[in-house]
């Protein structure tokens, strides 16, 4: 066990201060010498083919540095099954189409040189809705694939789903409706595309993927004939993420194309209407589900079909099911499993990841039916949960080999806090209910590309100060700030010692993303290994060193450490006996006498953590992450019969967390996702009108405001992960991902009404009160 | 149409020319290399680009350049002294974990300190409503509601 100084404390944030005094710099901030700015020109209709477009006038307004179209410039396909160009030229499939962009001295001009443009449109027949799109007579959102049913079949059966179902002595069945809604990162997309005079590129992007990013970028080279050429992504600040920027968009080629036309760097950045209406969404979700049990309350199969509506492109949102998977075989303890998605090419907008990765759809469904199904079988939602919760052991049925798991600990937390029991048997107050729901998420790591890894460099320098090159990112959470705890405990110094450098591919080792709840842990594990590495050498340089001195009265002293390194130490900055903490030199001597010597050496390591985690095969199975995260929420509100207005009164959120790196940011994650998950509840959904985004605006997207704080409690949960750093889990996702179906299970328990479609709005909520009339 | 324009920022003395259609976002972010102002929505919805004019908190994205002649501003660059040392509430968002993405972090500190200049002490829904108007979607606003409070404790303490 290591001698903890930093971990499990409070520390601020590393980045706050600057945060804090506006120093910062953002994309939006970021001005590279000679930049031109860029605007884009999107298509006016859901689906249409473009007979011509005329940008004479745009190119000769004043200012304008460069138009493009498809016409003028190499064509570069991007996404998920590469099924759209940046620019498009022949046919649009949805109102986020791109035709032209400019670049001009400012970004007005840009704006004016757009309107410039002229566009002949003709208008195409176009399916909004998924059901209609699989229909034979449908209209081809692409032509080419002859059907609008994508050809990517999730399917993960486990058991004999059927005779499971005939065997039940309780079934519960039902269909949920899941919109779309949107990230609402306070900082805005964008990015600086500049070529250098070799034409190699340098992209300065707010993303969670910079080095996949330069592999699409590098690709996008390739495209433009510019063989040989590089590219570098350096990060600015990120103003969020939530899942946004984990893919490359036709935005980002676009910065690259016109800064290779014009030989000068072009930024882009969106405006918030821009991001509301083009920045892909959370996947929705048409879900029907039957669950089961027997006559003890033990779940017997769990059975889900789902409609994806993919929209006009292939991003990220299309891949959901493989993470819905998750909830859907491993959820509570369920033998016979069967998942069936569909996802359906359509007009609409298409989607992307969104903190959860489709674990908040799926487990709407699971975790209302569940409830559903305790009426059912007459058991109460509490107790039916601990009696199919998971276990530290178990295997699941999709091959999770479960290590910690603190699932019943957290449901008997929220049980307690929320006084569970007392309240079932008191005398129910008019129009107050309680539930709750739980969740499972990876936390550790995801292998949902062939590799999971994340690099760190570790290098300590004449003073004793420490430098991490990371590949990880951070998107606000945090990272740069518990890496930084988990090297100085590792090394020996305070955290304050540390530097973290992460913010550009030419310099900081590789890392697959900051996604799935992976950070603290790969990246932690990465960093604590090179440090542990860098501690070895200093120990090793340490060993027999000879510190003499004479104080201020002439006296001469001499420290000699022992010989041999297994019984030296580092603590507080300074190499230390293991026995004997007075025999110590410091650590910037020990440092200072490896450079100033002859044959000197410098300190610094690498290391390279991938953990062991499994790709899943071709049935979707296997151990996706090298552990599993846990977590109950627990809701008490009042409904208002009259206007369906909700009021959260108690909000209780338990988190298995493996080990809390540091409970002030855990708790941020946990008090922001419950937040955010609470607004997926109740509140927010992007409105879509054939196609068109109808509140692209703060003022019609309702995200939760200082007004409507909800009285969070998060409760932590240690079970310390035998493969976690310092024992972590990640945390990331999960707070938002059980806030849905435990408000739902609240209001029915307040009003007896069932909301199976999110936001659950007022109008919905009187609506049904009507109908249950 | 142009106009001359005079005011004090951050306790300098300014006078400059501005265009009539310059927001006061504009001209600090563009002109004056102010970027510690967000522009979050350009359209006064969000709080990312609140300033304190003549001590109120408004959304400097809506607000006429030209009328801040010879009105007092302040923006996030004018709160840490010289020295660094940080204000009491710039302190208090760093320690209660106020600050997570950092985009809506000046406009929030702004507004409340908008408020903490007017109610020293203010209760809880008092900041609640306060900073209404200023949209994060890192925290839930539970830590910033508390780095508030424990700004206005502090000052209230001195």
């Amino acid at each position: 066990m290591q001698e903890l100084g930093s971990v499990g404390k409070r520390v601020p944030k590393l980045d706050a201060a600057d945060k804090v005094t506006g120093r910062a710099v953002f994309i939006q901030d970021l001005a590279v010498p000679g930049m031109l700015y860029s605007k884009i020109l999107r298509s006016k209709y859901p689906q249409a083919r473009i007979v011509h477009i005329d940008t004479s006038k745009a190119k000769r307004l004043l200012g304008v540095r460069a138009v493009i179209t498809a016409k003028d410039v190499p064509e570069v396909r991007f996404g998920l099954m590469k099924d759209q160009p940046a620019l498009k030229g022949q046919k649009v499939r949805s109102y986020r189409d791109e035709i032209a962009a400019v670049a001009a001295i400012d970004p007005q001009i840009a704006e004016e040189a757009i309107n410039l443009i002229e566009v002949e449109y003709e208008e195409l027949p176009a399916v909004f809705d998924p059901f209609e799109a699989m229909k034979e007579d449908a209209p081809l959102v692409h032509e080419e694939n002859e059907s609008n049913i994508l050809k990517i079949p999730w399917k993960l059966v486990e058991g004999d789903v059927d005779r499971a179902r005939k065997n039940s002595a309780f079934v519960a069945e039902d269909r949920f409706d899941l919109t779309w809604v949107t990230h609402c990162c306070m900082g805005t997309e964008g990015v600086i595309a500049d070529f250098d005079l070799r034409n190699n590129l340098t992209v300065y992007r707010n993303t969670q993927i910079p080095y996949l990013a330069q592999r699409d970028f590098n690709d996008a080279l390739r495209a433009m004939g510019l063989k040989g050429s590089k590219s570098r992504v350096i990060k600015t600040a990120i103003a969020g993420g939530f899942g946004s920027k984990l893919d490359t968009y036709a935005f980002e080629y676009i910065a690259i194309l016109l800064a290779y036309v014009t030989r000068k760097p072009v930024k882009i950045v969106q405006t918030r209407e821009e991001e509301f209406r083009y920045t892909s969404t959370r996947q929705p979700a048409i879900v029907t589900i039957a669950q089961g049990c027997d006559q003890n309350g033990k779940l017997t199969f769990r059975d889900i079909s789902m409609t994806l509506d993919n929209g006009a492109y292939t991003s990220w949102g299309a891949t959901t099911p493989s993470v819905m998977m998750m909830p859907i075989s491993s959820l509570y303890k369920v033998p016979n499993v069967r998942y069936e998605a569909t996802c359906v090419y359509t007009n609409n907008t298409w989607s992307q990841a969104m903190r959860g990765y489709g674990n908040p759809q799926a487990t709407f469904a699971i975790d209302s039916n569940l409830d559903q199904l305790a009426l059912e079988a007459n058991i109460d939602p509490m107790e039916f949960r601990l009696l199919n919760a998971n276990e530290p052991g178990e295997i699941t049925p999709q091959r999770f080999r479960i290590t910690t798991c603190g699932l019943k600990e957290c449901i008997r937390e929220v049980g307690k806090r929320l006084e569970w029991e007392k309240r079932k048997k008191k005398a129910k107050i008019e129009g107050r209910g309680i539930g709750m729901a739980s969740l499972i998420h990876v936390g550790g790591g995801a292998r949902v590309y062939k590799s999971d890894g994340c690099g760190t460099i570790v290098k300590i320098d004449d003073f004793g100060t420490v430098s991490v090159f990371t590949g990880a990112t951070d998107i606000g959470q945090g990272a740069e700030t518990v890496i930084a705890q988990m090297v100085a405990d590792e090394i020996g110094v305070l955290p304050e010692d540390v530097t973290i450098i992460n913010n550009d591919t030419d310099v900081c080792p590789w890392d697959v993303g900051v996604h799935a709840s992976r950070t603290t842990f790969v990246a932690g594990n990465s960093a604590i290994m090179a440090a542990r590495k860098v501690k070895e050498r200093i120990l090793k340089i340490s060993a027999g060193y000879v510190d003499r001195w004479k104080d201020k009265d002439g006296n001469r002293h001499e420290i000699r450490l022992d010989e041999d390194p297994e019984n030296l130490t580092i603590r507080d900055r300074v190499v230390c006996s293991v026995t004997d903490p007075e025999i110590k030199v410091s650590l910037g001597k020990i440092l200072r006498g490896a450079h100033y010597s002859q044959g000197g050496t410098m300190i610094m390591a690498e290391h390279f953590y991938d953990p062991d985690n499994e790709n899943l095969n071709r049935e979707f199975k296997g151990n996706l992450s090298k552990t599993y995260a846990y977590g109950t929420h627990g809701v008490e509100l009042e409904v208002d019969r009259e206007t369906g207005k909700v009021t959260i009164l108690k909000y209780i959120a338990a988190h298995d967390v493996g080990r809390a790196i540091n409970p002030m940011l855990l708790e941020g994650q946990i008090y922001g996702a419950a937040a955010m998950g609470t607004g997926y509840a109740l509140t927010e959904q992007l409105i879509l009108k054939e196609g068109k985004v109808m509140n692209p605006n703060f003022r019609d997207y309702k995200i939760l405001t200082a007004k409507d704080v909800i009285p969070v409690e998060p409760v932590i949960v240690e079970t310390m992960d035998q493969d976690g750093p310092y024992g972590a889990k990640g945390i990331g996702e999960p707070g938002c991902v059980p806030s849905a179906p435990a408000i739902a299970n609240a209001i029915y328990d307040a009003i007896g009404v069932r909301i199976k479609s999110l936001p659950i709005t007022p109008e919905k909520i009187v609506e049904a009160l009507k109908g249950k009339k | 149409m142009k106009q001359v324009i005079s005011f004090v920022l951050n306790g300098d003395q300014m006078e400059l020319e501005v265009e009539s259609h310059w927001t006061l976002l504009y001209l600090l972010r563009e002109h004056l290399e102010l970027t510690g102002t967000k522009p979050g929505c350009e359209s006064g919805e969000c709080g990312a680009c609140t300033v304190l004019v003549n001590g109120k908190a408004i959304n400097s994205c809506i607000f006429p350049a030209m009328e801040v002649n010879g009105a007092t501003v302040i923006t996030i660059e004018g709160l840490a002294k010289p020295s660094g040392e940080l204000h009491p509430l710039q302190r208090a968002f760093v320690e209660h974990g106020g600050v997570q993405c950092g985009f809506c972090t000046p406009g929030m500190i702004m507004a409340a300190k908008g408020l903490l200049d007017e109610n020293p002490n203010p209760t809880e829904n008092e900041i609640r409503h306060a900073l209404a108007g200023n949209i994060c979607r890192c925290t839930g606003y539970v830590q910033i509601i508390e780095a508030v409070k424990a700004a206005s404790q502090t000052a209230s303490q001195q």
